[in-house]
């Protein structure tokens, strides 16, 4: 076994028993910063909830567009959203596939966060379209009308990848639940006694039960892996089917998707740290499993910065007139500050990570982390806004774009909305998986006393 | 409240006769999974906290059936989403320059999405229905609650005359408690 794969049992208090009862204890009372976290983000979706009830009741004029830019911040929303998505699926799909030890920690939120993030990222095309109460116009169904929608519009495209991936992430998250839900069945009581009874579904551990369980657990790992990496694609060819410069490059799907578990990467270690810290988990999540993420965020971090210098390369390379003016727009023109916020948040920050010294420093990861996901939104509104506003197409035409408070309000209330579920799901189900962590503990037997 | 009988029968079956076997650890109990079959025994039930590789191998049990589920599930899937893109753009044409009115390439993103979706729904159904509605005897078979914690069992069913023969082979490979359910 390799030697990452044993590292939860570095400590010797780590049994299977200890495995149990520590993940179970997130399950009871947690403490006052909790509820403080959990009243702030139910704070910040009142807020959001009310800008959306404006804007269902007075338009989209109350957003900030102006020709020609009429997808803005509720579109960057979507991609920073489904971005944040898929490293839970690399995490818990791709790592399970490569039989890495150190996923077992910390698969679990990082699951979750990718079932929320997607519920979030969903609602924004909604929003964005105007009239929200047509959403179901964008499901084939029979109607009066007679029509059905265009299936070579990547709008449509996008659609169908955005529903697989929220219905099989879900799925496969419920999937790794049930045996945990079942081990925290047998050593809870009272009224998440009954809940978890109910929702293991009759999960007993037996061998027929792990027989047909392992290999389906297998065959939906194994459907997940193309999934996240079309998902993302198909989201960037949103844009790069498009004529606009700067969105029409092939190099848009790998960018999308490095870049999309980057800012995934980075939410895990954010998420994460203040997890650890209020449900005392320090001996199952440890700094190894923290190093191990910087790697992964350093790694496609570096494919970041790549794709960054190739689009800026290209665009003066190729000698095209209007792919050189929107790449002098991007960088120097008036929305230069969010340019180089994204450059500096994404490619320069994250070479810190080289140094053993901050990636294994808890309070220095958080910090990258959270540049990181402030460098990644910029990087969406970057790609979306700054080429809409500069492209040079219509001279006569550039706006001056500024979003207002309906699409901030509506953006906090997302960021409130998806650590509302985040916290219930970590306080009401195992936030870290049951049975995996055991799987990489050595097993009970004869020669060695393992006891409880 | 009262379930008329065939109800009760469904929902509330009687015990399986048989003996129960805790074991505390892992090599006891491939131990006493390899002697039960020695001894004839082919219909215990092994229960343990996490999948083992050792139990597999010690119970020599054929591939799980989900993987047909997947399959068909997958072909499935294509299928559907090559008929809904292909009948749907024939049903209401969208005619432009002389292009092909149903084109496979943009075609080729939604049958993806549809086989992964499908195949994924499949093997959820293919677990279910392999691992919780089919299995036999669910629910009428001994059970412990230390199980899903740190404990590997066995339970082998078997009428009471036999169970002291049973219990002495549990016993012997090093089970740490032995009841009779």
């Amino acid at each position: 076994m390799p030697e990452t794969a044993t590292a939860p049992a570095r400590g010797t208090r780590v049994t299977y028993d200890f495995v149990t009862r520590a993940i179970a204890r997130t399950l009871g009372h947690p403490g006052k910063g909790y509820f403080a976290l959990l009243g702030s983000a139910v704070t910040l979706l009142a807020v959001g909830i009310g800008c959306l009830l404006l804007l269902l009741r007075y338009g989209l004029g109350l957003a900030g567009y102006s020709h020609p830019v009429y997808w803005a911040v509720y579109i960057t929303c979507f991609v920073f959203w489904v971005g944040i998505a898929h490293s839970g699926t690399l995490i818990s799909a791709i790592l399970f596939l490569f039989r890495s030890g150190w996923r077992t920690a910390v698969y679990r939120t990082a699951e979750a966060m990718t079932v929320f993030a997607v519920m979030t990222a969903g609602l924004f095309p909604l929003i964005h379209i105007g009239r929200q109460w047509y959403f179901y116009w964008l499901i084939p169904y029979p109607n009066e009308r007679g029509l059905w929608p265009n299936f070579k519009s990547p709008l449509i495209w996008d659609e169908f990848a955005i529903g697989t991936y929220f219905t099989v992430s879900t799925v496969f998250l419920i999937m790794g639940l049930i045996p945990d839900i079942a081990a925290a069945r047998d050593v809870v009581s009272g009224w998440r006694k009954k809940l978890y009874a109910i929702t293991s579904l009759g999960w007993r551990g037996t061998n027929e039960q792990w027989r047909h369980y392992t290999r389906g657990y297998l065959y939906l790992a194994a459907l997940a892996t193309p999934l996240v990496l079309s998902v993302h694609s198909v989201v960037s060819w949103d844009f790069a089917m498009a004529i606009v410069p700067g969105w029409h490059a092939t190099i848009f799907a790998p960018y999308f998707v490095a870049g999309a578990i980057y800012s995934g990467v980075a939410m895990v270690i954010t998420l994460l740290v203040p997890i650890r810290k209020l449900f005392r988990l320090e001996e199952l999540i440890t700094v190894h499993h923290f190093e191990n993420l910087a790697k992964l965020c350093l790694l496609t971090g570096m494919i970041v910065a790549y794709a960054y210098c190739v689009e800026y390369f290209t665009a003066w390379f190729g000698g095209n007139p209007a792919e050189r003016a929107a790449f002098w727009y991007r960088a120097f023109g008036p929305f230069w500050w969010a340019s180089w916020t994204m450059i500096i948040c994404n490619a320069f920050l994250p070479q810190l990570l080289w140094f053993k010294p901050i990636r294994t420093s808890i309070l220095a990861l958080f910090v990258i982390s959270i540049f990181v996901n402030i460098g990644m939104w910029f990087e969406r509104f970057v790609i979306i806004v700054v080429s809409l506003a500069g492209e040079p197409y219509e001279r006569f035409a550039n706006a001056t774009y500024n979003p207002t408070w309906a699409d901030w309000g509506i953006m906090a209330g997302s960021f409130g909305w998806f650590f509302m579920w985040f916290l219930l799901f970590v306080k009401n189900f195992p936030a870290v998986s049951i049975s995996e962590v055991k799987e990489v503990l050595p097993a009970p037997t004869r020669g060695t006393a393992v006891h409880a | 409240m009262k379930l008329v009988n065939p109800l009760t029968a469904i929902f509330h079956p009687p015990p399986t006769p048989g003996v129960l076997g805790v074991f505390g650890h892992l090599d006891a109990t491939v131990d006493a999974i390899g002697k039960l079959r020695q001894g004839g025994h082919t219909d215990f039930t092994v229960y343990s906290p996490i999948p083992r590789h050792e139990i597999e191998d010690a119970l020599d049990q054929p591939v799980s059936p989900v993987r047909i589920f997947t399959l068909i599930g997958g072909i499935a899937g294509c299928a559907v989403g090559a008929w809904i893109t292909l009948y749907m753009s024939y049903d209401w044409p969208i005619v432009l320059g002389g292009k092909p009115v149903g084109s496979i390439p943009p075609y080729v993103v939604i049958m993806f999405e549809m086989t992964i979706l499908f195949g994924a729904l499949a093997t959820i159904l293919g677990i279910l229905f392999n691992a919780l509605f089919a299995a036999r005897r669910l629910g009428t078979v001994a059970y412990d609650a230390r199980f899903t914690n740190d404990k590997f069992g066995i339970f082998v069913p078997c009428e009471p005359a036999r169970a002291g023969q049973v219990e002495a082979l549990l016993r012997g490979t090093g089970a740490e408690e032995v009841r009779r359910a």
